[in-house]
């Protein structure tokens, strides 16, 4: 149970949150037809004739769509059923040709699930908690419809009209918007690692409806309100809190919650009632004629769990108890799966998982950062950095002078061992060349020299410092220690 | 089970028919003959009978994923009451 309450002028109310997340499936062509599926596209470029309801168009599912929600199943731990139905929901609208969507409401194609969240103190998430996911089933997006374009007319483009959506349905086990962005960024996630969705939320890859309700402390759950499309992890958290606190509200002032659909203006933070006729939700469900139901083989789904990836707590475990990385570094690392190949591809290269993960943390995170850039995209490859990381292990290079040198190697996309060999960066324990220059670094600094033999130990360092400067940072550091600390007897 | 005038109504509304009230008033009387003869097929115990979901044996068939259609946009806009620059137009629908 998470610490969040909303404090009302009555007393502290809990909030109980759901979340409908809507996923599009990685796919080249649409659920039903063989129109392309990707994103950008001219208006109306990538509709077939099924994709228009043109009559007489029979729709025949794409095998990808099948497998790909199969395996996202399988990596929340759910249950495949083995035998499925598509459904029709019936409506109106423009931006749905059919006059229905193809849905699967009576048997879905995946089963009870779940996946968990990370406690986060800070976030008031007291312990790791498991959220239950109900079903994912399959379904066909909308087209979309503009606004904007002309005074009295909407423009509608069906090039999203047939895409493939998992509409992934969780159980109401959040409460508190932190849980509910967890759970989101975890099943983000997940779904990036399987391979089943991008989990672009700004191109609309993945969208959630939010269902709110509050009670008090022990109560029964109260009426929920519906929350539609609202498509970022800050938004869906900022959407709860706007709606939990109006619900107080409303409550608080002797009012009733309507259950009904809501809309986000993520301008405002608000939601508002959408003032949809009552019958706008009687969607007439029935089995789609068109189509035979779906029967999975044993087979079909053993290979769906065969090509799952290590996912996201698993390797966040290995990273910990095998590579010996700290909990922190492998939560980070582990995030995103850009993260953990980029990554793993430097392991490969031979660097050593806990020297690799401190530098990857700081340095190239660093430099990602201020260049603005993905890891994806990153300057430098996993074969640079291990270079890099290598002559830091042998010597060649102090911590310093690699910090130096990876910066030359952002500038330039030179490798580490050119720009060490043609800067003259390279770290030297000559031991000749550091006591001469220990020798004059004292010889300058003879007050503080004998603060330091009266006892003044701290001063150490400030010799170590002046050795270094020196030298141009070149120098041995565990040599210049040494041989300062003879020097100084 | 039967249906009423205001059934009907509703019903029509939401298949988008236009339906006058002399059409209501004859078309209650044939629904309710037509929910009748269903039940009547309800006195036949299918307990153990599993729902038929097509005559011949036959499994879905799925196809690969392969994009083998669109780009025909023309064709798509062709019977559209109206399209301007590369989309349907219709009046406007705005929440």
């Amino acid at each position: 149970m998470s610490s969040y309450r909303i404090q009302g002028t009555t007393g502290e109310w809990e909030v109980v949150i759901g979340l409908e997340v809507h996923a599009q499936v990685t796919s080249n062509s649409k659920l039903f037809s063989g129109a392309a599926a990707s994103f950008g596209a001219e208006p109306n470029t990538q509709v077939s004739l099924v994709d228009a309801a043109m009559p007489g168009m029979l729709p025949v599912p794409n095998a990808e769509c099948i497998r790909q929600a199969v395996r996202t199943g399988l990596a929340i731990d759910a249950q495949i059923n083995r035998w499925s139905r598509f459904d029709r929901k019936n409506y109106f609208y423009a931006d749905l040709p059919q006059g229905y969507q193809i849905s699967q409401l009576y048997h879905p194609i995946v089963g009870e699930g779940h996946l968990d969240i990370d406690a986060d103190e800070k976030a008031g998430i007291l312990e790791d908690k498991r959220i239950g996911v109900e079903r994912i089933h399959v379904e066909q997006d909308a087209g979309k419809l503009m606004h904007d374009q002309h005074p009295t007319r909407s423009y509608v483009d069906l090039n999203r009209s047939g895409v493939a959506l998992m509409e992934i349905v969780s159980r109401p086990d959040m409460t508190s918007p932190a849980e509910a962005g967890a759970y989101l960024r975890k099943l983000r996630a997940i779904l990036r690692y399987v391979g089943s969705c991008d989990g672009n939320m700004e191109e609309g890859s993945m969208r959630a409806d939010v269902n709110v309700s509050v009670r008090r402390a022990g109560e029964e759950l109260g009426t929920r309100t519906e929350t539609k499309n609202v498509n970022s992890v800050r938004f869906v958290m900022q959407a709860i809190e706007h709606e939990a606190n109006r619900q107080v509200d409303v409550l608080e002032a002797g009012g009733k919650i309507v259950q009904e659909t809501r809309l986000f203006n993520p301008d405002t933070g608000t939601t508002r009632s959408m003032r949809s006729k009552e019958d706008a939700h009687d969607y007439r469900y029935f089995p789609d004629p068109d189509l035979l139901p779906l029967e999975l083989t044993e087979a079909f789904v053993e290979d769906c769990r065969a090509s799952l990836p290590e996912l996201p707590d698993a390797k966040r475990a290995r990273y910990i108890e095998t590579l010996g990385i700290s909990a922190y570094n492998a939560a980070v690392l582990t995030a995103e799966v850009e993260t953990a190949r980029w990554f793993e591809a430097l392991l490969d290269q031979g660097a050593e998982a806990k020297q690799a993960a401190n530098w990857v943390m700081s340095e190239l995170f660093g430099a990602l950062n201020r260049l603005g850039k993905s890891i994806e995209h990153s300057p430098v490859s996993p074969a640079q950095a291990a270079e890099l990381l290598t002559l830091v292990t042998d010597g060649t290079l102090s911590g310093s002078l690699a910090k130096q040198v990876f910066e030359k190697m952002l500038e330039t996309g030179d490798s580490a061992g050119t720009i060490v060999e043609r800067d003259g960066l390279k770290q030297t324990s000559d031991t000749g060349a550091i006591e001469a220059v220990i020798a004059d670094v004292l010889a300058k600094n003879p007050g503080q020299l004998e603060q330091y033999r009266s006892g003044k130990e701290a001063l150490f360092g400030f010799f170590v410092g002046q050795t270094m400067k020196a030298m141009a940072g070149k120098a041995n550091p565990a040599v210049v220690n040494e041989l300062l600390k003879k020097a100084l007897g | 089970m039967s249906v009423d005038h205001a059934t009907v109504r509703k019903i029509a509304s939401l298949a988008r028919i236009a339906v006058t009230d002399d059409q209501v008033e004859a078309m209650v009387p044939e629904l309710n003959n037509i929910l009748g003869w269903i039940e009547q097929l309800g006195e036949v115990d299918t307990s153990a009978v599993q729902p038929m979901t097509a005559v011949i044996p036959n499994a879905l068939r799925l196809r690969d994923d392969v994009v083998t259609d669109g780009d025909v946009r023309d064709a798509v806009l062709k019977n559209a009451p109206q399209a301007e620059q590369g989309f349907f137009t219709v009046p406007k629908v705005i929440e």
